[in-house]
């Protein structure tokens, strides 16, 4: 089964690095990593989704736990969230297949981001699996290029994942 | 305002985190903090032959003195000498504080003279390392890792100072305390579990204590002891576990695992409550997993909470620190007693002999130098051991006493580990009789440090069982690999002629008759001594379990094997 984590981390050097390594060296399989800002200056947040039956996912965890510079790590997947990820894709469109990619497009909520005259860029952002269905849909027009960020998540409902760390600065080395 | 330079801070922080002694070898990018080193008189500098044996005596001074041993080397070549040692101490979780010098910072990622990524390779075996960049961040860099090393689970960290760093001018403020708001390890086990596992002692009918390394980290052997005789339960004792209960206590049994008693793992496979603590059911403890403790409710004490439900399955985990939690236990669980349990266990013992046949060679079996060594030394006496036949015979055979007395290199298996851990811990304890006892194999893994110990004027005790051969590959091909004695049969130099050339006096014995009379020479000669037992050559190291195979299978040696039950337990 899949878990969607969260990690806070502090912004140290090799935060990242030490991270990624664990999951390598204990033979965790991660399916899509993430990092970004968050609201409280020097702390960010790590997403990664991860594969495994549900002792393996708390190993992650526990393991990750022992990691000086992350401060919380939760497995969200069990509570209401929203997942997102976000794809660019340049798709094979000569000008007789554009309308049937835009209208494809609308469909989806995506934005045609760049247009060239045998080439189109879609740039579409929504929950992993409306990306992967978008993705069959298009694919028999012939798909040049490909990227997708991977997923960040957040629960919904007024509490939060970062809730002791927030509004706190932690300095940056 | 008084400034510093960062090699004057690096002292200064390690007189304020109470440090005296360090074991190094300066080189190209630490010199500018041996160029302060002089003017800190309070800090002792043991200069050792190669840095993985400074690595090492920290270790062995950790584990003897409680507090965190600082081994010192420069960049490159010299940090990665360092590297066996720290993955030892990471395995073992041993606080040691390692200190390297870095190329300036300039240079950093142009591949500089003597650059290694000191922090990249150690980072999986380290429980934190840093790189230092700005003089600035010394105090706190220092006061950071010898609270992460010492505290919770202990381990080793490592700091790389850039050359340039240490030349740097700042000013001095050593911090009273850390802010690491991602690091608060969990000391007081929660209290619920606490009761859970109470309860569940009072009922069990056959329950059994495991006792690790985490009982003489914690410095718990007094509590330990006090909630065994109040529950009357038997204690086992892991091979980092062993002299955390003194080995002649009726309720001690001695080692479990691939080199355990019978009636030890027969205990374990027999018992319905496991009460382990401070152990990680190393493969090497627990043999084939599935098959491990299979009538018992297991629970876990550890203070680290990624061990906990690791590799087995746990009825109550605990996650806190040994002593507090025994204490917390102690107090509310039922005073009891196991007899009929305890006398099964000691009729299982009572039909195997510790004694090995004597060889119609007419050389004599390592057996009984063992054997003289608990006869003569009666405990007083700490031991640290290498890895190999020698080790497990030194596990199994020798009664430990007093905690800390027993040190060997556990989870990494490290050869060579012995002499230089001994410095450490003869350093440690400078008044107390110290031995190394290494094969012929692992004692050259590290002989150069003969040099350290004469200079040092360290009065060690080393003692080399040679049969000849790498003797654990060797008894491993003997029994797994059709007798291909496939690069083990291993030449040595004149032992006694080698530590005549340092200043060592030294014996070589080559009669049981003689064993005592050497050991007593030893005692009584002032200062270091070196002793070659040749012994038969092909002695193999029983009971034992074959790797991957359960503890319920062992085997025993087939010229001791009298009695009809050698299999048991399903």
């Amino acid at each position: 089964m899949k878990h969607t984590l969260v990690a806070l981390l502090r912004d140290q050097p090799g935060v990242l690095n030490r991270s990624v390594s664990l999951f390598r060296r204990r033979g965790f399989n991660i399916e899509s990593l993430t990092v970004g800002h968050t609201e409280t200056p020097g702390i960010s947040r790590m997403t990664l989704v991860v594969d495994g039956d549900t002792t393996s996912v708390e190993q992650v965890i526990k393991q990750l736990y022992k990691l000086i510079d992350v401060l919380k790590v939760s497995d969200v997947s069990q509570d209401p969230n929203v997942t997102r990820d976000l794809l660019l894709v340049k798709v094979y469109a000569p000008p007789a297949k554009r309308s049937e990619l835009m209208q494809l497009a609308d469909i989806f909520g995506a934005k045609i981001v760049d247009v060239v005259p045998d080439a189109m860029m879609i740039e579409l952002s929504g929950s992993p699996e409306q990306l992967d269905r978008f993705v069959d849909l298009i694919r028999p027009f012939g798909i040049r290029e490909l990227v997708r960020t991977g997923c960040v998540a957040m629960t919904r409902g007024a509490s939060t994942v970062s809730g002791p760390y927030q509004n706190q600065e932690f300095r940056a080395a | 305002m008084k400034t510093l330079t960062g090699a004057q801070m690096m002292c200064e922080a390690l007189l304020a985190e109470g440090v005296d002694v360090m074991f190094g070898y300066p080189g190209g990018a630490i010199m500018p903090f041996y160029h302060a080193l002089p003017e800190y008189p309070e800090l002792r500098h043991i200069l050792v032959r190669h840095e993985q044996a400074a690595g090492h005596a920290a270790e062995g001074y950790a584990r003897t003195s409680g507090k965190v041993g600082v081994c010192v080397a420069t960049s490159g070549p010299g940090a990665t000498n360092l590297v066996t040692a720290i993955a030892d101490a990471m395995m073992d979780s041993v606080p040691i504080v390692a200190i390297t010098g870095q190329v300036v910072t300039s240079l950093i990622g142009k591949d500089g003279f003597q650059e290694t990524d000191v922090t990249g390779i150690t980072q999986p075996i380290t429980k934190h390392n840093y790189l230092v960049t700005d003089v600035r961040d010394l105090p706190r860099v220092f006061k950071e890792a010898f609270h992460i090393a010492r505290t919770g689970r202990p381990g080793p960290v490592l700091i790389d100072v850039a050359k340039d760093v240490q030349n740097a001018r700042g000013v001095f403020e050593y911090p009273e305390s850390v802010d690491l708001p991602g690091y608060k390890p969990n000391y007081d086990g929660n209290r619920r579990q606490i009761k859970e596992a109470a309860n569940l002692l009072n009922q069990a009918k056959k329950p059994l204590i495991m006792a690790g390394h985490g009982i003489l980290l914690g410095h718990a052997s007094v509590e330990l002891r006090e909630f065994a005789e109040k529950t009357g339960i038997p204690v086992i004792t892991t091979l980092l576990g062993i002299s955390c209960i003194p080995e002649d206590h009726p309720l001690s049994l001695g080692m479990p695992g691939m080199h355990g008693w019978v009636h030890v793992n027969r205990a374990i496979q027999e018992c319905d409550v496991l009460f382990t603590i401070g152990a990680r059911f190393d493969d090497r403890v627990t043999g084939k997993l599935d098959t491990f403790a299979r009538n018992a409710k297991i629970i876990h004490v550890d203070i680290d909470p990624a061990e906990v439900g690791k590799n087995v399955i746990t009825a109550v985990p605990i996650v806190g620190d040994a002593k507090r939690v025994l204490e917390n236990l102690t107090e509310i669980v039922n005073a009891n007693e196991h007899s009929e349990w305890l006398n099964h266990i000691r009729d299982i013992q009572a039909t195997r002999s510790k004694r090995q046949r004597d060889p119609e060679s007419g050389m004599f079996t390592p057996h009984h130098v063992y054997a003289e060594f608990t006869r003569i030394m009666q405990g007083e006496f700490r031991v640290c051991t290498d890895v190999g036949q020698h080790q497990m015979w030194a596990a199994q055979l020798i009664e430990y006493m007093k905690p800390h007395t027993h040190i060997t290199s556990g989870g990494l298996g490290t050869m060579g580990f012995a002499l230089p851990a001994a410095m450490g811990v003869q350093v440690a304890c400078p008044n107390e009789e110290v031995w190394a006892i290494a094969g012929d194999g692992g004692f050259q893994m590290n002989l150069q440090e003969l040099a350290t110990v004469v200079q040092e004027s360290l009065p060690l005790k080393i003692c080399i069982i040679n049969n000849g051969y790498l003797g654990m590959v060797r008894q491993w091909q003997e029994l797994f690999h059709e007798r291909r004695y496939s690069a083990t049969p291993m030449w040595s130099p004149d032992f006694i002629k080698l530590a005549d050339a340092y200043g060592i006096p030294g014996v070589r014995v080559e009669r049981a008759e003689d064993v005592a009379e050497a050991i007593q020479q030893a005692r009584s000669t002032n200062g270091p001594f070196l002793i070659e037992f040749v012994v038969e050559r092909e002695v193999n190291v029983y009971p034992m379990v074959a790797p991957g195979a359960s503890i319920s299978d062992m085997f025993e040696d087939p010229s001791e094997v009298e009695i009809e039950d050698v299999v048991a337990v399903k």
